[in-house]
């Protein structure tokens, strides 16, 4: 059985690799989502588009749905303060996520252009949204939240309704959340450019050429804003990383530059933001040379690289508070049990691979480009 | 303090959007084994009606499915969003199954169902059945964990609370996983949706059958839902959970309180049949009793006595002021007090913090907590009578009329005379809502009744809210309205043009509307 500080640190290792998950596999149809109205002209063209992931996008939203479940599992305490504390931005997210089981299914379930014009635009909201949400979410993390534990540790927040959401919409977070958004859409535009033939592949490409770099550009911006703009969170004392948890024990301090403080610390460290700075670019150009295998690897990769940028300045935090420092939530004070931590573990070592396993079984038997052809000989069953 | 307002439209808005959900897990649950029957019969004997079977219900499946996709993303963050203490206060042990229901179920279900809609022209015939087969598990198994959760808020084994936490953690793993109430329910609520989902293609291919409308097809259609449904209605009954209402005192008293069983009887106790339960007065006037009958469902013996619900909150009473010495003492050591007899006075009352706890709807500190306010804690400890009675007789009665059913239609298609008989297609016909409503209300009772806790005996409900406003919750409760009613509407829609169209919509060129060979003739 693993030590209780040593599996602390491997759930935050385990969480990032959820997440990265979701982005990878999730992103990539949320992505599709997102182009659908532009990349496909054509009701055969949309379909196209829609078919590249028709199979697929169920199994990859379970990324997300189980990335909460662990969050839930393995830091309560995030799971609580966070999902309350961002309550509209969850709703909105929630909201739009609604369109995408029904968005698939319906959509081509009756020959109406309204009809499936309409679901279209809600296969968008479904891709759109949330990508954008979870960038922000992320630079309002980085930046803290306005909530507070009590002696109970009940999390209290700031704000109700709009006085709650719109602080979230800042510059910086809004920076963040054009990174993600860029980020999952290019991955979207990858695999269409791989999986989708004709007219939608060639747009996609297109797309990905120019807007790839964009990431790199935004993720260089917020880097710099980081440095030089915005306080990190430092602690100053704290309970062995071996005891129980309680957030309330610590003492931090806000200081300028303390989300750098890992890169000074372990210079090795710079290498995950700069996989996030040039794997952009690769797929960029991979994407222009008309390897889109290679493109979503390099795609995958920059996620990987950005995701990892965001834990890893931020650590050993995992959200921190603007209002009350003490109660910011660490790796070390917002885990669950030795036990329960345990379980987990275990859950994750068995099954995590046991699903890669399958999912890659489902993708190879449905791999092929989807054409025009086959949308129309498959009319009453294809999505 | 927490406000009532608040709290009840927090209870509100969990209650619609999880009994929303609800219309769709039980015909999930059921008709992806109802596929996987049909398929197997398709593969075994090669025969290509039953491929159109499992298409076309798989098809109502879909239509099905994507509403359960959609509200279930709901009830996995709600738990975060508007129970947020509870998320902090019972995560530790409540989050592991909710966590492996994603990674050993949701995603076995979800990355194979796409392959069912969509994978039949890529697939061989064996692996197609086995994406059937794996959707199917996958579903049920996420009923096995969401259930083992639910089971642990009626009755929490396995963990005990820590004081330096501030928060309930697991002890033992298999005794939240074996926990008995956990597994009567699963095999209590799969069950049910097996039911449901034989009722759903028992009463659309009756229509068919009405209409003398693809007559093959409805036949096998009919013969397959009816076998499964008579074993499937056996089974909710004689497996009904009424056997876990015996375990932790949660269970107790919605036993009680669905009994309407006041007084603790001598055992063994009789069985309410019918009656009207007067909360005030405390009685059950114009009762119909039957002997014995209570004390052998509940207890399996005819020894053991079955407690009355003014026991039980006399109980409770004297809990709560144990509770509040348990609370006194936390407070000591959450302020650092790290003496052994500060620890001693609250290991001794510790079982019992969740019932100071209560006493927090009335005052800040339970220590300030007035002789008033511990006898109104108490009298809150027993949920209102009359919904929890009536709800759970008409559950049973629906559940006898289904059983009956499945019988009279297994019996009449054995038999050969199933299509002279009108009224009963007629009847097999209009009884399609009543699975749900069996469901919901099971549902209702088994939650309404372990009010006022959200976990029994530990975390009461009010407390397990999250610190929002109001306002938000009237903006949130608003907008789940708007758009499951939309959405509602809009499956329902699809649902009945699809079962209008019938096998028809495959475009097989087979069926009713294509004028196809199977139109109105037996296949053979």
């Amino acid at each position: 059985m693993l030590d209780y500080e040593t599996l602390k640190l491997v759930w935050w290792v385990l969480v990032g690799v959820l997440l990265m998950g979701f982005a990878i596999a999730d992103g990539m149809d949320m992505g599709v989502g997102t182009l659908l109205p532009f990349v496909g002209r054509t009701d055969v063209e949309r379909r196209i588009a829609i078919n590249t992931v028709g199979p697929h996008w169920d199994g990859n939203q379970v990324w997300f749905i189980t990335a909460g479940g662990a969050i839930f599992a393995a830091w309560p305490a995030v799971y609580a303060a966070a999902f309350s504390g961002f309550y509209m931005a969850m709703l909105l997210v929630l909201f739009a996520l609604f369109f995408r089981p029904v968005g698939f299914d319906y959509r081509s379930k009756i020959e109406n252009p309204t009809w499936r014009n309409a679901w279209d635009w809600g296969l968008f909201a479904g891709g759109f949204i949330p990508s954008l949400i979870f960038g922000v979410a992320f630079g309002n993390l980085l930046q803290g939240v306005p909530f507070r534990l009590d002696e109970l540790l009940r999390a209290h927040y700031q704000g109700s309704l709009l006085t709650a959401l719109l602080p979230l919409l800042n510059p910086f977070a809004l920076l963040a959340g054009v990174i993600s958004l860029v980020m999952l859409t290019v991955h979207g535009g990858v695999w269409l450019q791989l999986r989708a033939s004709g007219a939608v592949a060639e747009r996609a490409k297109r797309f990905v050429f120019l807007a790839a770099p964009v990431v790199t550009v935004a993720f260089a911006l917020a880097g710099v804003w980081l440095w030089l703009g915005i306080d990190g969170w430092r602690i100053v004392s704290e309970p062995a990383h071996s005891a129980l948890p309680n957030p309330l024990a610590k003492e931090v301090v806000r200081a300028p530059g303390a989300w750098l403080d890992i890169y000074r610390n372990l210079p090795l460290a710079m290498l995950v933001p700069a996989l996030g700075l040039a794997a952009p670019l690769l797929t960029s150009l991979l994407a222009r040379l008309g390897r889109p295998g290679l493109a979503f690897v390099t795609s995958a990769l920059g996620m990987v690289g950005v995701i990892g940028t965001a834990g890893l300045s931020m650590f050993p935090f995992v959200m921190p508070s603007s209002i009350d420092p003490r109660s910011s939530l660490t790796v070390w004070d917002a885990p669950s049990s030795h036990l329960t931590l345990t379980v987990m573990f275990w859950a994750v070592v068995i099954f995590l691979p046991i699903v890669l396993a399958y999912t890659v079984w489902c993708y190879a038997n449905m791999w092929g480009r989807v054409t025009a052809e086959e949308i129309e000989a498959r009319a009453h069953s294809a999505y | 303090m927490i406000d009532p307002t608040f709290v009840e439209l927090s209870r509100w808005q969990f209650a619609a959007t999880a009994l929303y959900h609800f219309i769709f897990v039980p015909l999930t649950l059921g008709i992806s084994w109802l596929l996987v029957i049909m398929e197997t019969v398709y593969v075994m004997t090669g025969k290509e009606i039953y491929k159109d079977m499992t298409k076309f219900w798989g098809k109502l499946f879909g239509i099905n499915f994507a509403l359960g996709v959609t509200t279930g993303l709901t009830m996995e963050f709600e738990f975060g969003t508007n129970w947020s203490y509870y998320s902090h206060y019972v995560g530790d042990v409540f989050g592991a199954p909710l966590a492996i229901e994603g990674l050993m179920a949701f995603f076995l279900e979800s990355t194979f169902i796409g392959l069912f809609f969509l994978g039949w022209d890529k697939l061989s015939k064996r692996k197609h059945l086995a994406v059937t087969f794996l959707t199917a598990l996958g579903s049920n198994l996420s009923a096995l964990w969401i259930l083992v959760a639910n089971g642990w808020m009626q009755n929490p084994v396995g963990s005990v609370f820590s004081p330096e936490t501030m928060r309930m953690e697991m002890t033992s793993f298999a005794e939240v996983l074996f926990n008995p109430v956990a597994q009567v329910k699963f095999v209590h609520t799969v069950s049910a949706g097996y039911v449901t989902a034989s009722v759903f293609v028992m009463a659309i291919s009756s229509w068919y059958l009405l209409k003398g409308r693809d007559l093959a097809f409805a036949r096998r259609s009919f013969a397959v839902a009816v076998g499964f449904g008579l074993a499937s209605a056996l089974s909710v009954i004689v497996l009904g959970d009424e056997s876990g209402y015996e375990l932790g005192d949660v269970q107790k008293v919605k036993l009680a309180a669905i009994e309407a069983e006041w007084k603790t009887q001598k055992p063994p106790a009789s069985f309410t049949l019918f009656g009207l339960p007067d909360q005030e007065k405390r009685e059950t006037t114009s009762a119909i009793h039957v002997p014995a009958a209570l004390g052998l469902i509940a207890t399996r013996s005819l020894d053991k006595p079955i407690k009355g619900l003014d026991e039980l909150e006399k109980e409770h009473e004297a809990r709560i002021r144990s509770g509040r010495i348990a609370y006194a003492a936390l407070q000591k050591i959450r302020a650092g007090d790290a003496s052994a007899e500060t620890r001693a006075t609250f290991d001794a009352h510790a079982r019992d913090i969740g019932f100071g706890l209560l006493l927090k709807q009335f005052v800040e500190d339970p220590a300030a907590a007035s002789e008033a306010d511990i006898k109104a804690a108490a009298a809150g400890t027993i949920p209102t009578i009359w919904p929890l009675f009536w709800s759970f007789r008409i559950m049973v009665a629906m559940g006898f009329f289904m059983l009956f059913v499945f019988a009279a239609g297994f019996v009449l298609n054995a038999l050969g005379r199933l299509e002279q008989n009108r009224w009963f297609l007629r009847t097999a016909l209009w009884m399609l809502p009543v699975p749900w409503l069996a469901c919901e209300l099971g549902w209702f009772v088994a939650e309404f009744g372990r009010q006022p806790w959200a976990i029994g005996e530990v975390l009461p409900t009010f407390l397990a809210t999250s610190s929002l406003t109001t306002g938000d919750l009237i903006f949130s409760l608003a907008g789940f309205l708007t758009f499951y009613t939309l959405l509602l509407v809009v499956e329902i829609y699809l649902m009945v043009k699809f079962a209008r169209l019938g096998p028809s919509s495959l475009g097989t060129g087979r069926y009713h509307f294509e004028g196809g060979s199977l139109a109105a003739a037996p296949a053979e």
